[in-house]
């Protein structure tokens, strides 16, 4: 018993690993620091979800987040950049909703090429959680396309890549240097 | 542009599936060498090294020049770092989703935690 009290949530990260496991599937997993059900609470709650899908370190504004979370629900996120003012929706419906262990859904905002997303949440111990994110694109032309950029959620993630790679004040007047 | 750049992490992806093409990268990143140092290095024949330098040649990897009848191999160094770049940019991404996550996750934990002595 006292072992358990010492296996307090230790302060350091986690480390994030991104895996292209073949030409049409992408990976991303990390281990969260709390039981399936709460991750997965914070997966489909759209007050809480909408609190970390956009780290405050990429400058973009989320103007509306609704998630309905059941088989066949829509979900809607629509952003706002200083290079897209008028905002960039990501869409798509779920495919498979299984509390707290599995979610399924398509992204179609990029229409026929987007990809589906699995999440899966396996209990882990010392009440932890492995998440796995797993993309699986209709053909490699696909995936390279959504790892480049076209339209879409390609081109929020290379606004996303712009602003990781340089966070900072000149963000917005480099975007406005290139459009100009 | 963008879609070439695609295309050619996944040739990339390919060629560096492979432990020896990943040793000649890294050979011929300390220097420029030959198909044969390079065979003489990875103790292979001459057609097996020509073959793992075709496949990295055609990734962008690797440039070759003949010069008389010696083929010198030099490293695609920019391509390499289009590789990188793009997928640890990707992971950033999902790292500084990730934190944010465990922030929210932290605070929902409390919740249930109080929740739970006050059902007591």
């Amino acid at each position: 018993m006292d072992a358990k009290r010492n296996s307090q949530p230790s302060p350091m990260k986690n480390r994030t690993a991104v895996e292209r496991k073949s030409e049409r599937e992408l990976v991303v997993s990390r281990i969260i620091n709390a039981p399936p059900h709460i991750v997965f609470e914070a997966w489909t709650k759209a007050d809480l979800f909408q609190r970390w899908w956009v780290p405050k370190s990429l400058g973009l504004t989320l103007l509306s987040c609704e998630l309905d979370v059941r088989v066949g629900g829509v979900y809607r996120l629509v952003f706002r950049h200083p290079a897209a003012p008028e905002g960039m929706a990501f869409h798509g419906r779920y495919l498979e909703v299984v509390p707290p262990s599995r979610l399924v859904w398509t992204n179609e905002e990029a229409g026929d090429n987007g990809q589906v997303t699995t999440v899966t949440f396996e209990e882990r111990a010392d009440n932890r959680t492995l998440l796995v994110m797993h993309d699986l694109y209709p053909s490699k032309e696909a995936l390279d396309v959504g790892s480049g950029s076209t339209d879409g959620m390609d081109e929020t993630f290379n606004q996303l890549d712009e602003l990781l790679a340089g966070p900072g004040a000149d963000d917005v007047d480099s975007i406005a240097a290139r459009s100009s | 542009m963008v879609q070439s750049i695609g295309t050619r992490l996944d040739a990339s992806f390919a060629a560096l599936s492979d432990p020896t093409r990943r040793g000649v990268l890294e050979q011929l990143g300390r220097a420029d060498a030959s198909i044969t140092v390079l065979a003489e290095k990875f103790r292979m024949t001459l057609t097996g090294m020509k073959k793992h330098v075709g496949v990295l040649e055609q990734a962008g990897l690797v440039t070759t020049e003949k010069v008389g009848r010696v083929r010198t191999c030099r490293l695609g160094l920019r391509r390499l770092e289009d590789e990188v770049t793009w997928i640890e940019r990707y992971r950033q991404l999902w790292d500084a989703r990730f934190d944010e996550l465990d922030g929210v996750v932290e605070e929902l934990k409390r919740k249930e935690r109080v929740d739970g002595r006050k059902k007591k």
